[in-house]
């Protein structure tokens, strides 16, 4: 319950600290790299309540997938004249140090909560996929059918709204003319 | 020693000030789009709180899904209306792209 206890403290001020630091970086790829380290500090927050299922989630959707696209379509944006020289500037060591020691402690306090038996939840046992699976397949099934069917609202407005056409911008001059 | 139900939801409230922060302070519509994640992820952090304290069920761990489907279905449009944004507008800066046509 110690381990659990400073776990849950030291991940919560990490997340706070990348979160401050990721609204007042100026570059909004390492606002992004501040972002990235507080979704996994979050993760760990979650890992402490018991809830290893929305951690591991949080991980592969938020971290993963989401963080992916943000800086897909960031670097996709700045394709300039000047951009082999800004990708330079990206990944210079005093850019990637602070998320990295931010990092770094987050998976120190995931070995240690690992080794203390951590994870056990604040208030209950801990939750296995498997309930939330029967929860979700059960009551919860009107729920997954409503978000299937968001995804694929979004999957086709996406696409839309992506699209590159040419009359588009055309009418636009017009209009400011 | 066990951590009370406060301690939870004062990182989720400081955590959903800082993405509201970002929200207003942020100029371009990416760090906007990061200020509406950040939020989503603290209204993620107090469901949980809620759970495990509440009922005794798991029912926010359920909610807590439904937010991160939302909250990527809503990354997927809002950065295609980002490129959007850019194809027209050559920025995605939102104090220059403020003309709702075209």
């Amino acid at each position: 319950m110690l381990a659990n206890t400073f776990t849950f403290y030291v991940a919560g001020l990490v997340a706070v600290a990348a979160t401050a630091l990721a609204i007042t970086g100026r570059n909004a790829v390492h606002a992004l790299l501040y972002f990235n380290v507080s979704l996994l500090a979050t993760a760990l927050v979650f890992f402490t309540f018991g809830a290893p299922f929305i951690a591991a989630l949080e991980v592969i959707i938020y971290a993963g997938a989401i963080l992916v696209l943000f800086l897909f379509v960031m670097m996709m944006l700045n394709l300039g004249s000047q951009a082999s020289e800004r990708e330079r500037e990206w990944v210079r060591p005093r850019v990637w140090i602070g998320p990295g020691i931010l990092a770094a402690i987050l998976l120190a306090q995931l070995a240690f909560a690992l080794a203390h038996g951590a994870g056990q939840g604040a208030g209950q046992a801990s939750i296995a996929p498997k309930q939330i699976a029967l929860a979700l397949f059960g009551p919860y099934v009107v729920g997954v059918e409503l978000a299937s069917m968001l995804l694929l609202a979004g999957l086709i407005g996406a696409f839309h709204l992506g699209r590159r056409e040419a009359p588009a911008s055309k009418s636009l001059e017009k209009g400011d003319a | 020693m066990a951590i009370g139900l406060e301690h939870y939801l004062v990182v989720g409230a400081v955590l959903f000030a800082l993405g509201l922060v970002c929200c207003m302070a942020r100029r371009t519509a990416i760090g906007i789009l990061i200020g509406i994640e950040l939020i989503l992820n603290a209204a993620n952090i107090n469901l949980i709180a809620f759970d495990r304290f509440g009922t005794g069920r798991f029912d926010g761990q359920i909610f807590a899904v439904f937010v991160i489907i939302l909250a990527a279905c809503e990354a997927a449009i809002a950065l295609a209306i980002i490129i959007g944004m850019f194809m027209n507008f050559g920025t995605i800066d939102t104090d220059v792209a403020d003309k709702l046509e075209g």
